[in-house]
């Protein structure tokens, strides 16, 4: 019996538990446990992370024993141009400004789409970063630059 | 200028109920960092009414297009959109605002009624009851999570676990900060919420980019007949008191009552024969409980701090950073703040009749617009959402963190609803928990000594073994399959 083919959910997700628990155990250690009647700062992240690695114990117990349904394909490329869009956004808000960086998030994470196309992705981004520099820059006031400090602004 | 405010929810909450792939809790924290500049009141009724209009919205292209815009509303969608094909489509739009007008009164009262009486009790509630109170609401949401129990159960331990991230309040010593000054107050639950229900959602929405290629059906009559009228009183009725009650409960909010409804209404119908195929019942009583559950599960929130849902989680984020101490204090520390929400409701649920019934041609354009123009504008509102919390970089690159983490969480059937909830309460069921061993000298049998805590133990223990029972389990698969 092979955990990973025939129950990979439990078996994943009981190894991500135990992970964080034993993680956060680790961490917490010198915090200071104080306590029940003066509870350290440790005390109550212990108290969960132990929880967390009985649960997922169980999980992978459980997933030797029961078969369970796979997890099914990841959206790989969406993913990583959803996450590369957000990061470079944050990257280069500041610096680059509105006009820069919302484009080119709309037209990373727009590549994620099985119907990208060129044109409307372009006419997409205009629209998009006029309408957000009016209703966030002018509007409400965000303090988001629409030209960033790297053009001297 | 509420009353704008209102307007404003009321609208954008039919546009996201209407579009598909977005939900209100994604909304919600896309809207909260704007609704920080604004008067507390205005903006928690800016949010009740996205929350509530979206359930409306919902239901619209449940009934025209056969695309429920929330999971509320998939159970409407099984005879409105019978009875749209049928050519009663405007029949159909009619019962479920009606319906969901008479629910959204009556619950408004019931809120009006009842929550200040409950927060009286809950004055009374020492830290021990308060601590009990929140494992309870905890375990409560489980037993509606999708999926794995088990996994869910995780998922709230772990949510309690990061919500404990940034100084300890008593001792300031940095916890799970890995010494990044951006974490000493903590992760931002804005942060948290758009990573997972934003972020993730996108992805997992670009699993599969069905056709959307749509049979709108045509509106021609909006008035119901005699006939229709009579079968929808008894229908209404049931569905708005199933909706009340089933709303209060934690961890449900609408979607538990308007399945409720539907099936029971299917058992006690004359026309039992006829659902599936356009029984005006099967639209009128899921609807008006839908809308019901939507408001009274403002009840917890607002009485005990305890949110019942994702969106509620939200509120009590939003009461935080606007300064006021969410608990039962609210009603008679805050009572413009209660009541304006409460009027604000009911203005809110006549702005929405009036919002869709005539105005339908327009929102049913909407459910057209395809996904992969939508999503890099979500994307967008998210990113400067989160940028302009604090003005930090730091909290983008969280979020995308949260988007990878909630994916892959959504994928091992985790679901991140029960989380967002722990979330919020981790630090205050920390504080709860130190105060009562403090006051009972260390001992833990103080939460099975004071009564009222002791049953509150006792019904979550209740509500996790009957969640945990094989029968009940195969029960709510069955609810939740989307068929």
């Amino acid at each position: 019996m092979n955990p990973m083919a025939h129950n990979a959910k439990d078996f994943w997700t009981g190894v991500i538990y135990v992970a964080i628990g034993t993680a956060a155990i680790f961490l917490s250690r010198d915090y200071g446990m104080g306590t029940a009647v003066k509870m350290g700062p440790a005390y109550f992240p212990t108290i969960l992370s132990s929880l967390l690695i009985l649960i997922g114990t169980i999980s992978i117990i459980r997933s030797f024993l029961k078969p369970g349904t796979p997890i099914g394909s990841f959206a790989i490329k969406g993913l990583v141009l959803v996450a590369l869009a957000t990061l470079l956004f944050g990257f280069i808000v500041r610096g680059a400004g509105m006009v820069i960086a919302l484009p080119l998030m709309i037209i990373i994470s727009a590549f994620a789409s099985t119907r990208f196309s060129w044109k409307y992705s372009l006419a997409l981004a205009a629209g998009v970063t006029v309408f957000c520099i009016l209703i966030f820059q002018v509007g409400l006031g965000v303090p988001l630059p629409i030209l960033g400090s790297w053009f001297g602004y | 200028m509420n009353l704008l405010y209102c307007l404003a929810g009321v609208f954008l909450g039919t546009l996201i109920g209407v579009l598909p792939g977005l939900g209100p809790t994604a909304t919600i924290a896309m809207l909260l960092p704007i609704t920080f500049t604004l008067q507390p009141v205005s903006s928690l009724i800016m949010l009740a009414g996205i929350y509530y209009g979206s359930q409306y919205g919902g239901s619209t292209t449940s009934i025209l297009v056969n695309v429920p815009g929330e999971a509320a509303s998939v159970v409407t969608a099984l005879d409105g959109y019978q009875m749209a094909r049928k050519g009663r489509a405007g029949v159909a739009l009619t019962t479920a605002a009606v319906g969901s007008f008479f629910a959204g009164t009556v619950a408004t009262v019931v809120l009006a009624l009842f929550a200040p009486p409950l927060a009286e009790i809950a004055l009374k509630f020492g830290p021990a009851e308060f601590f009990s109170l929140m494992v309870l609401g905890l375990l409560a949401s489980l037993v509606l999570a999708r999926g794995s129990l088990l996994h869910a159960t995780g998922m709230v331990v772990l949510g309690l676990l990061m919500g404990l991230v940034g100084s300890d309040v008593n001792t300031g010593t940095q916890r799970f900060t890995f010494d990044l000054p951006q974490l000493a107050d903590g992760i931002g639950f804005v942060v948290v919420a758009m990573g997972m229900f934003g972020l993730a959602e996108i992805v997992r929405n670009l699993e599969n980019e069905d056709d959307r290629s749509l049979l709108v059906s045509k509106i021609t009559n909006l008035m119901p007949s005699k006939e229709d009228w009579k079968r929808m009183i008894a229908p209404v009725l049931r569905g708005t008191a199933i909706g009340s009650v089933l709303g209060i409960l934690p961890g449900s909010g609408s979607i538990l009552g308007s399945f409720a409804a539907y099936a029971i209404e299917k058992k006690v119908s004359k026309n039992s024969a006829e659902f599936g195929q356009g029984a005006i019942e099967g639209v009128a009583a899921p609807e008006s409980a839908n809308n019901a559950g939507a408001q009274t599960s403002f009840i917890p929130m607002l009485t005990l701090g305890i949110p019942s849902n994702p969106v509620m989680a939200l509120m009590i984020g939003a009461m935080i950073i606007q300064g006021i101490q969410p608990g039962p204090s609210v009603i008679t520390e805050q009572p413009a703040l209660f009541w304006g929400i409460i009027v604000s409701m009911w203005i809110g649920n006549l702005f929405l009749v009036i919002l869709n019934l005539p105005m339908v041609g327009m929102w049913v354009k909407l459910v057209s617009v395809p996904y992969q123009y939508l999503f890099p504008a979500i994307l967008v509102f998210c990113g400067i959402g989160v940028f302009s919390l604090n003005n930090a970089e730091f909290d983008v690159y969280l979020m995308a963190l949260f988007g990878v983490i909630g994916y892959i969480f959504v994928k091992l059937d985790c679901e991140p609803a029960p989380m967002l909830l722990a979330f919020i309460l981790g630090p205050m069921m920390e504080e709860y928990l130190r105060r009562a061993l403090l006051l009972s000298r260390g001992n833990p049998m103080v939460f099975l000594e004071r009564p009222i805590s002791a049953t509150m133990l006792a019904l979550a223990a209740i509500a996790i073994i009957v969640a945990s029972l094989p029968m009940f389990y195969k029960k709510r698969e069955e609810t939740f399959r989307d068929d």
